[in-house]
């Protein structure tokens, strides 16, 4: 079966800089697969152009999303085909709440696709319903985008908007960090309710703990731009015991 | 079709009230003088009074010169002998309170129902119900609506349903015939003849505008709104409007406007009046969207306006304001708060864009004792345009324990666009307390991307990003315009991005 996401030999960079070395990873529909890696081993460069940010140079490579390629796309093009970042460092939006930014966001999403958007009743009962998944306060669905939020809110939210905009490949970028343990639980926990056959979801980190509550079906190990080993959740428990230093190519 | 005409395309896509209704008009020859004024007064069945103060405002205005402290460049030496001052759409003498269909066709184009079967049959427009950018659902209750064609007012609503309470609301040509008593009493006693060199002409050629007086005690059970469209060519409105809210009363007064497209610049200098007495409550609130030029800064309307409410003891008026039309604004409501312990707001959004400029802001003088006023102000830049706030606070000998609070911040969008901010505070009261903030920032890179990511375009991620920005003035207003005004501030901006 055609993967997911299929990225062969790709070199990435900013200001004329390798990050990302002729990386191979390919993501079945339905797989989670964790990355894991020190600092600066370019796991924030792969979630940056998977979702088309800006400044990031692809070299050479190519990236093929349920069969499109993927490096063509624009961002919010990305996002209407199901690409969702939950971003390491959420930005603040001042006078927006965040079911103004999630309003936008679906029915931008519908218009995509050529359907009609939600209606306001329609659209407040999806944004009850995702918010009593995650465990979210009442006040948060007018409360400004991350103005104000601690560190676990701002992941709370992200995980909220994730499951409002129900992607097929979710990109949690250094999710776990910041977030004490009730926090992570209830992260783990939407994760973990939201997945399904169909839906796939790439957690960069550098702890084990989350690892732990989603159980990934495959762990990479990235270092100095390159995967260096792949394999199953032993790979986890090494690191945590052993370090980076005891994964060898 | 080359790159230019496709942007042309697009920016006149954009502007949807762009449209001419074609209807039969009575039309006055063109230029200024006194026979010209007194053809306007006869046309309106005027006493004589309301002439000799027109031709007393004419003779003041002849002496003036336009005044040119604005940071406006692109505003010419008008040609006042090129402008026709009189348009209005031809009645049937048979059937006068008959509305004409074609006129009637182009309000309900713009939004504006001039007839109250809507609400009277109990179903409300389709988009009253939305969700705010607060994240609250909101719906409207009914208002009642002055519609003005060019130089008349086509239909006044609801007037039955106030008048049960005793409030007066109609056209100011109306006011004149039924009420002049009223008229006469307040007209130019905020804003005197020769106040300013616009002001001045309006005096001398006004032609429709709304009147709105609120009995004491009376609260206004409906929202007020006037709605002025310019249609005719070659024309300029002069609007004029008086707001009284008797003793202890309150009422919420909305006023929007709209213009055909034209390569033209059109004139539009308006006096607004608001008198609030004792422990009365005025809130006064303007969405303007006058044409505002092409893309290259051809066409637009030329918006040149008077407005100033004086505050009694105890009164309160809040002005907000949404300014994103006209291709020159020039514009300061302001408020004299005579009576102790008087309260103002000024809370402003101004949009510009292309080659647009705005030079707007305030004045609030503080004369009574305990008297507070708050002015936040947000100016948003983009394109070419040039955006200046102006405003003046007074702190005069006996404003003791007076308070003035200011906000002004600015939003640049693009490197070739400017904010400007010109303050000016004068204190001459050892107690009276006046604070100056200021701010001016871009949207950043990071907030694009974050919207982006979330599936929003770059159009709709800085609509969503400005409206942000402009809420705490957007929150101000009644939610029917609230809404409208969203949609302005992104559509707008369309063609700022890339």
């Amino acid at each position: 079966m055609t993967p997911l996401l299929e990225i062969k030999n790709l070199t990435v960079g900013i200001a004329g800089k390798e990050i990302l070395k002729d990386l191979n990873l390919s993501i079945a529909a339905g797989e989670i697969h964790a990355i894991m890696g020190p600092n600066a081993a370019g796991k924030s460069t792969l979630a940056a152009v998977l979702t088309g940010r800006p400044d990031y140079q692809v070299f050479s490579g190519s990236i093929i999303y349920k069969g499109r390629n993927l490096l063509e796309m624009k961002p919010e093009e990305r996002a209407w085909a199901g690409i969702f970042m939950s971003f390491q460092y959420p930005i603040e939006i001042p006078g927006v709440s965040i079911t103004a930014l999630m309003k936008a966001a679906v029915n931008a999403k519908l218009k995509a696709a050529s359907k009609d958007e939600l209606t306001p009743g329609e659209f407040l009962k999806l944004m009850k319903e995702k918010m009593a998944l995650l465990k979210m306060r009442s006040d948060f669905a007018k409360r400004e985008v991350n103005v104000g939020f601690s560190g676990g809110e701002k992941k709370r939210s992200e995980i909220f908007q994730m499951a409002m905009l129900d992607p097929t490949l979710s990109i949690l970028d250094e999710t776990d960090s910041g977030l004490d343990v009730d926090a992570l639980k209830i992260v783990a926990d939407g994760v973990n309710t939201l997945r399904s056959n169909e839906k796939s979801t790439l957690i960069i980190t550098h702890y084990k703990r989350l690892l732990e509550l989603i159980k990934p079906d495959v762990v990479h190990v990235l270092r100095d731009g390159r995967i260096i080993a792949t394999g199953g959740f032993e790979i986890v428990d090494k690191i945590e015991n052993e370090g980076y230093d005891s994964i060898n190519e | 079709m080359g790159e230019k005409q496709l942007l042309k395309d697009i920016v006149n896509q954009e502007y949807k009230e762009g449209f001419v209704t074609s209807i039969r008009q009575d039309l006055i020859p063109k230029g200024l003088n006194e026979e010209i004024i007194r053809i306007i007064s006869a046309k309106k069945n005027e006493p004589q009074w309301l002439l000799d103060f027109r031709l007393d405002s004419f003779r003041k205005w002849q002496k003036m010169t336009a005044p040119k402290w604005g940071h406006l460049s692109r505003l010419p030496d008008i040609d006042f002998q090129d402008i026709i001052y009189y348009a209005a759409p031809i009645r049937d003498e048979d059937r006068p309170d008959h509305i004409d269909p074609a006129l009637e066709e182009t309000f309900e184009k713009l939004g504006i129902p001039v007839r109250e079967r809507e609400i009277l049959a109990g179903v409300k427009p389709k988009n009253f119900e939305t969700i705010g950018l607060d994240g609250e659902e909101h719906s409207t209750e009914g208002v009642a609506v002055d519609a003005v064609f060019d130089s008349v007012s086509v239909s006044t609503t609801f007037r039955k349903t106030l008048a049960e309470k005793g409030i007066i609301f109609c056209s100011f040509g109306e006011a004149v015939q039924n009420h002049p008593e009223l008229v006469r009493k307040y007209l130019a006693s905020v804003v005197p003849n020769n106040d300013n060199f616009y002001a001045a002409l309006n005096s001398a050629v006004f032609s429709d505008g709304s009147f709105c007086y609120i009995p004491k005690g009376v609260k206004c059970p409906m929202d007020l709104s006037s709605y002025f469209r310019i249609n005719a060519a070659g024309t300029g409105q002069f609007e004029r409007t008086l707001i009284i809210a008797d003793e202890g009363s309150s009422v919420s007064y909305m006023e929007g406007c709209t213009a055909p497209m034209r390569d033209e610049n059109q004139l539009h200098a308006a006096v607004v009046e608001i008198i609030v007495e004792k422990d009365a409550r005025v809130r006064y609130s303007t969405v303007q969207n006058w044409y505002p030029g092409d893309a290259e800064g051809k066409g637009g309307i030329f918006n040149l306006v008077t407005k100033r409410g004086i505050c009694k003891e105890g009164a309160h008026l809040s002005w907000t304001q949404v300014e994103t039309g006209s291709a020159i604004t020039w514009k300061y409501p302001s408020t004299i708060l005579k009576g102790d312990n008087s309260t103002s707001e000024f809370y402003s959004v101004a949009l510009t864009n292309h080659y647009q400029q705005a030079d707007t802001g305030t004045k609030m003088i503080h004369i009574g004792a305990n008297t507070r006023s708050r002015i936040i102000s947000k100016g948003i830049s983009a394109g070419h345009s040039e955006n200046s706030y102006r405003g003046m606070v007074r702190m005069l000998p006996g404003a003791r324990n007076a308070r003035n609070f200011t906000e002004c911040d600015s939003l640049l969008i693009g490197g070739k666009c400017g904010a400007h901010t010109f303050p000016f505070i004068k204190s001459s009261c050892p107690s009276a307390i006046v604070e100056h903030e200021a701010s001016t920032s871009k949207i950043s890179e990071d907030q694009l991307f974050y919207c982006n990511q979330r599936g929003l375009s770059p159009e709709e991620a800085t609509g969503i990003i400005v409206n942000g920005y402009a809420k705490e003035v957007l929150s101000r207003l009644p939610m029917e315009f609230a809404v409208e005004a969203q949609k302005l501030l992104s559509v707008n901006l369309e063609g700022s991005i890339g």
